[in-house]
C-alpha cells in the first residue's frame, strides 16, 4: 500500500516583550529560579492579570505578515488543568476568539517549486513555569520565572505532506518572526518550539487518518527526525492490520523514538471559558493599519527585489533572505562595494562556510559588514587577489583587527600581502620561472597551450600568491610566445 | 463613644475630644470583652492598630488628616493584608500570611484609617449565614440563636454590636446587603467595576464587588470616597470619575420615581417583612416620592443563572489553592495527585466543595453550552429587564431578603432554601448594578432591610435616597440590647 503522510504544526513563539503578558515581571532568560516571578506570576490569592499591549502589537504584526484576518475583538479564555508549574491551575489562552484568523505562507520545495501552506489561526497565551526534577531528593522543584511569558501559538492547516515540507514551513515561520523582530526565535532557550500532528492515509484517500500529536520539538533537525520515526511507527501498525490510536506522544531525541504520553480518553477536559478578569482585547482598523505601516520588508519581497534590482539568481536571492541578519549584512556590503554578485558570492561562500564550520549563527559572525566591505574594496581595486582575500578574512574571523573598515588594509600591510602590480617585478619573476623550466617552455611552444596554467601557478607560488593574476597571464603569454 | 458614627468620630478627633489611640483602644477593649459572644473576628490586630492610631494622631497634629484619619475599621478577611493572616474563612488559607496588600487595604492605609482586625465570613464568601466559616458561625447581635447573614456576617455583626464603627464587606450575590439587613445596618454594594478587586480573594470574578458596611448612609459615602476608583491592577475596574459621595446626600427627593417590582412582593416573602417594607415605602411617599409598580419578568431566572455562573467561576478561581505554593498542604503526600486530592479535600469545607463540583460540571465538555453559555444569555435578559425598568423610574426598592435572620442550623441541610435567601439581591450582581440595604424597621424583634437598587454608577443617588430616609427615621440608630 502507498501511504501519504499528513502533517500539521502548532508552533509556539515566545514574543520578545520586556515584561510578561499579564504582569510587570521581566521576561529575561536565565535568571536564578523564581527571581522573576511576582505576586501575579505566583498565582497568589487575590491577584489579577493586566494585559500587556505589546503582545497584541507583535501578534498583529505576525498576522499581517502572513496575510491573515486580524480580529478586532479577541477574547482570553481560561484553560483549566492542575500542574505544579501552572500556578493558577489554569492557563490564560484564546480558544474561541483568537487574535489572528486564517492566513498562509509559501514554502519552497526541494525541486524549487513553491507550495502554499495555510495558517489556521494564531492566538496569544501565557507560558507555564518549569518543573525541575534534579537535586530535589525525590521531590520536584518549581521555577516560575518563565510563567507568564507571552506566547503566540501559530496553528497550521494539515497541508504538509512530508517531513521536509514540515521543516520548510517551520523555517519559514522562524524567518518571518525574526524579520518582524517579534521573537528572538532562540530554540535552545525554548523561544521557538513546535508540536506536530502526524497521520497516514492510503494515497488517494480524501479522509484523514487518525493522528498522533508529537509534543515539544525544539529544533529543525528533530522535527524531521521525529516525524520520520512516527511515520514508520504508524506504517508498521497499519500494514500489520492495526489501527492508530489518537494520542499525545513525546519525542525522545536521544533514543530517536516517540512514546505515548496520554491517550484521547486520558486527555484533560480543559473546561475553557472566557476569563472574567480580563476584558475583550479590542484593536481598531486604524490601529491595525498603523501597525501594517511598521512592517519591515519580508523574505519573499526581499528575494523578489534582489532578483529584479540586483540581478541575482533565485537560488542566491532565496539563500540570502532566509535570515534577516544575513540579508541586512548583505545589503550593507552590497551597497558599499557596489557589486551585488561579488557580495553574494562572499556571503554564501566564505562567510557562510566559516560560520558553519564554527557552528555560528549569522548574527554571531565575528567579522562585521564594515570589515568585509573594507576587504572586498581591496579585491575590487586589485590590491589583493580573491585568494589572498580569503586569508585576510580568516585573520579577521579569528579576531585580528579592530572591527573597522581599515582592518583589511592593516592586515594586508602587516602580513605583506599586497598584490604585486609592478610590471618590472612581475617580469623578473616570470623570467626566472622561464629560465628554470626550459622543458615546459619547449612543450608550450610546440603547442601544448594548457601548460599556461603550470606557468601561472609557478609564478604565483614564487610571488607567494601576491602577483596580480591578470598581469601575470598577460606578460607570460607575451614572453612565451615571443 | 462607640455609638457614634464615622462622621461624628471624625469631628471628635478633629476637635481634640479624644485621640485615635484612645478611640482605637475603646474598640479593642470592646472586641476583647464582647466578641467571645459573637465570633465576628477571625484575627484581631491590636499592636498594629495602636501603631496605626499613633501615626494617625501624628498626622492629625501635623494638619494632614482626612476624614477617615484615625478611624478604626474592621476588614473582611477576604482582603489580602500584608503580614497578617488572610484566611478567607477557610482552613485552606489558615496558614496564609499575605505578602501584599489589597488595593482597598492600601487605600484605607493611605487615608489614615486604623485596622482593628479581620472579620469572620463564610468560607471563600460562599454562604448566606456565616455558618460555612472554618472558624465557626457568627452570632447575630440581635438574637444569638440567629445567623448574622453572609457572607460578610462578621463585618455586619461587628458593626451592629458596636465593635467597630464600620467595616468592609464584599458582595457576590447579596453578601453585603443580606447580612446588613439581618443585622440592622447600612450596606452598599457598588456598581461592578467601581471598587478594585485586586487583592480581594476571588469567588466569582464577574460578580464580586467590595463595599462599605456602616451604620449610616453618610458613613457609607465617606467609606466609598476612599474605596472607589479605577485601579491599573484590575482590568475590570472602570475609569469613571469618582464624585464626592457626600455631596448629594441632602438633595431633596421630592418627585423621585420609585419602582416596586411586583415579583419582589409575591410568594416567598414573609408577611411581616412585607409590612415593614410597605411602611418604609409609605415614608418615602410622605417625603414626596412617586411610587410606581414595575415588573422584572426574568426575576425567576436570577437564582438558577447565578448558581451556574458563580460556581463555574469559583471552580476555576479556587484551583490555585493546590497545596503547592501556599495554604494548607496535606501531611506526607505520596505523589502529586495525592498532594492535590488530600490538600484540597482537607482544606475546603462542604459548601465550597459543592460549588466547585457544580461549577466543574457546568463547564465540562458537552455541558458548557447547555449551562454556562445559556446562563450568560439569561444574565443578559436579567440586565435588560433592569435597563428597561430604569427608563421609567430612578430607583428600585424592595426587600433585601425574604425573611429576617433565621436560626443557626435551621437551613444548613437545605441548601436550596438557603440559596433562596439571596433571591432579591442576586439579580443586582448579575446586572452589575449598585444596591443598598438600609434598616427599615423590625419584624418579630429582628431587623428588616430595605433594598435600594440604582442605575450603573448611581451610588450618589442611592446614598442620597438612603440618607433622606435616615433623616426621617431612627431605625438605623437602634442598637441590639446586649451591645448598647
Amino acid at each position: 500500500m502507498q501511504w501519504e503522510v499528513v502533517i500539521g504544526l502548532e508552533i509556539h513563539v515566545q514574543l520578545s516583550t520586556k515584561s510578561k503578558i499579564f504582569s510587570g515581571a521581566s521576561t529575561a532568560y536565565g535568571a536564578e529560579p523564581n527571581t522573576q516571578a511576582c505576586t501575579v506570576d505566583l498565582g497568589l490569592p487575590g491577584v489579577l492579570p493586566v494585559f500587556n499591549g505589546e503582545a497584541l502589537k507583535k501578534s498583529v504584526m505576525f498576522g499581517l505578515a502572513v496575510g491573515a484576518q486580524i480580529n478586532e475583538r479577541s477574547v482570553f479564555d481560561r484553560k483549566n488543568y492542575f500542574y505544579p508549574d501552572s500556578p493558577k491551575a489554569y492557563q490564560i489562552s484564546q480558544l474561541y476568539y483568537p487574535v489572528v484568523g486564517e492566513g498562509h505562507i509559501d514554502i519552497v520545495l526541494e525541486d524549487g517549486s513553491q507550495k502554499r501552506i495555510g495558517v489556521t489561526r494564531a492566538h496569544m497565551e501565557e507560558d507555564a513555569g518549569k518543573s525541575l526534577h534534579e537535586n530535589f531528593h525525590k521531590q520536584t522543584g518549581i521555577d516560575l520565572n518563565r510563567a507568564g511569558t507571552p506566547l503566540l501559538e501559530i496553528v497550521s492547516e494539515p497541508d504538509m505532506r512530508s517531513p521536509k515540507e514540515a521543516v520548510a514551513y517551520m523555517r519559514k515561520i522562524h524567518s518571518i518572526v525574526r524579520y518582524l523582530g517579534i521573537s528572538d526565535g532562540n530554540m535552545q532557550e525554548g523561544s521557538f518550539r513546535c508540536d506536530a500532528n502526524v497521520s497516514l492515509r492510503p494515497k488517494g484517500q480524501e479522509e484523514f487518518g487518525t493522528r498522533a500529536e508529537l509534543k515539544n520539538i525544539n529544533s529543525f533537525r528533530f522535527v524531521e527526525k521525529a516525524i520520520n520515526v512516527e511515520i514508520e511507527r504508524q506504517m508498521d501498525i497499519l500494514e500489520s492490520g492495526g489501527t492508530v490510536t489518537q494520542e499525545t506522544r513525546l519525542y525522545d531525541s536521544e533514543k530517536n523514538e516517540t512514546r505515548s504520553m496520554r491517550s484521547k480518553e486520558e486527555a484533560n477536559d480543559y473546561r475553557y471559558f472566557p476569563d472574567p478578569d480580563l476584558l475583550p482585547i479590542v484593536i481598531s482598523a486604524e490601529e491595525i493599519e498603523a501597525i501594517r505601516k511598521t512592517l519591515p520588508e519580508l523574505p519573499d519581497a526581499k528575494c523578489a527585489r534582489y532578483m529584479e534590482q540586483l540581478g541575482l539568481s533565485e537560488k542566491d536571492a532565496r539563500a540570502l533572505t532566509v535570515d534577516r541578519d544575513m540579508a541586512e549584512y548583505y545589503e550593507q556590503v552590497q551597497q558599499a562595494v557596489d557589486d551585488a554578485k561579488m557580495a553574494a558570492n562572499w556571503l554564501l561562500g566564505e562567510v557562510s562556510a566559516m560560520n558553519n564550520k564554527n557552528g555560528l549563527e549569522f548574527k554571531d559572525c565575528p567579522v562585521n559588514a564594515v570589515q568585509l566591505t573594507g576587504l572586498l574594496k581591496r579585491v575590487k581595486d586589485n590590491t589583493i587577489s580573491g585568494k589572498i582575500a580569503k586569508e585576510v578574512f580568516e585573520a579577521m574571523f579569528t579576531g585580528e583587527g579592530s572591527g573597522g573598515e581599515g582592518d583589511a588594509d592593516t592586515i594586508i600591510d602587516k602580513k605583506g600581502l599586497k598584490q604585486i602590480t609592478d610590471t618590472g617585478a612581475i617580469e623578473a619573476i616570470i623570467d626566472e620561472v622561464i629560465a628554470n623550466n626550459p622543458g615546459q617552455v619547449a612543450e608550450f611552444q610546440s603547442g601544448k597551450d594548457k601548460l599556461i596554467g603550470f606557468f601561472v601557478g609557478q609564478v604565483m607560488k614564487a610571488s607567494k600568491g601576491k602577483a596580480n593574476p591578470g598581469q601575470v597571464n598577460q606578460i607570460l603569454m607575451q614572453k612565451l610566445r615571443s | 463613644m462607640y455609638n457614634k458614627t464615622i462622621a461624628e468620630l471624625s469631628a471628635g478627633l478633629e476637635a481634640g475630644e479624644f485621640s485615635s489611640v484612645e478611640l482605637t483602644q475603646v474598640y479593642l477593649d470592646r472586641i476583647n470583652s464582647l466578641d467571645e459572644q459573637l465570633n465576628s473576628f477571625i484575627t484581631v490586630t491590636p499592636e498594629r492598630a495602636l501603631e496605626q492610631a499613633k501615626n494617625a494622631d501624628i498626622q492629625r497634629a501635623a494638619g494632614n488628616a482626612g476624614i477617615l484619619n484615625g478611624i478604626p475599621l474592621a476588614q473582611k478577611d477576604i482582603f489580602c493584608t500584608k503580614d497578617v493572616k488572610t484566611s478567607c474563612g477557610s482552613k485552606m488559607l489558615d496558614p496564609f500570611i499575605s505578602p501584599y496588600n489589597a488595593t482597598t487595604i492600601n487605600k484605607f492605609n493611605d487615608s489614615g484609617a486604623v485596622m482593628l482586625g479581620k472579620t469572620n465570613m463564610d468560607e471563600f464568601a460562599m454562604g448566606s449565614s456565616n455558618e460555612t466559616s472554618w472558624y465557626g458561625p457568627v452570632k447575630n447581635p440581635w438574637k444569638q440563636d440567629a445567623v448574622p447573614g453572609g457572607s460578610s456576617g462578621g463585618s455586619a455583626a461587628a458593626v451592629a454590636a458596636r465593635l467597630a464603627p464600620a467595616a468592609t464587606g464584599t458582595d457576590t450575590g447579596g453578601s453585603i446587603r443580606q447580612p446588613a439587613s439581618f443585622c440592622g445596618i447600612t450596606g452598599l454594594k457598588p456598581t461592578y467595576g467601581r471598587v478594585s478587586r485586586y487583592g480581594m480573594i476571588a469567588f466569582a470574578s464577574s460578580l464580586d464587588q467590595a463595599g462599605p458596611m456602616t451604620r449610616t448612609a453618610e458613613d457609607a459615602a465617606l467609606m466609598l470616597n476612599v474605596m472607589a476608583g479605577m485601579d491599573p491592577r484590575d482590568s475590570t475596574s472602570v475609569d469613571e470619575a469618582v464624585p464626592d459621595y457626600t455631596a448629594n446626600l441632602n438633595d431633596s427627593i421630592e418627585g423621585l420615581k420609585i419602582g416596586l417590582p411586583k415579583e419582589y412582593f409575591s410568594e416567598g416573602l414573609d408577611d411581616s417583612v412585607a409590612k415593614v417594607i410597605e411602611s418604609a415605602v409609605k415614608e418615602y411617599e410622605k417625603m414626596g416620592a412617586v411610587i410606581k409598580e414595575i415588573s422584572l419578568p426574568t426575576s425567576n431566572l436570577a437564582v438558577p443563572t447565578y448558581y451556574i455562573i458563580a460556581p463555574s467561576e469559583c471552580s476555576s478561581n479556587l484551583s490555585r489553592m493546590d497545596g503547592v505554593r501556599f495554604g494548607h498542604r496535606c501531611k506526607d503526600p505520596k505523589d502529586l495527585n495525592d498532594l492535590y486530592i488530600r490538600s484540597r479535600g482537607e482544606g475546603f469545607g462542604p459548601e465550597v466543595k459543592r460549588r466547585i463540583l457544580v461549577g466543574t460540571y457546568a463547564l465540562s465538555e458537552g455541558f458548557y453550552d447547555a449551562y454556562y453559555v445559556k446562563a450568560q444569555k439569561t444574565r443578559r435578559l436579567i440586565a435588560n429587564d433592569f435597563n428597561q425598568a430604569f427608563d421609567d423610574v430612578d430607583v428600585i426598592m424592595g426587600p433585601a431578603a425574604p425573611s429576617t435572620a433565621f436560626n443557626i442550623g435551621e437551613l444548613t441541610d437545605d441548601p436550596i432554601t438557603m440559596y433562596l435567601s439571596d433571591i432579591y439581591t442576586i439579580a443586582v450582581n448579575l446586572a452589575g448594578l449598585p444596591g443598598m440595604s438600609i434598616p427599615a424597621g423590625f419584624a418579630n424583634d429582628m431587623p428588616v432591610g430595605l433594598q435600594l437598587i440604582g442605575k450603573h454608577f448611581a451610588e450618589s443617588k442611592l446614598l442620597n435616597v438612603a440618607h433622606q430616609f435616615q433623616k426621617e427615621t431612627d431605625w438605623h440608630l437602634k442598637a441590639p440590647a446586649s451591645f448598647k
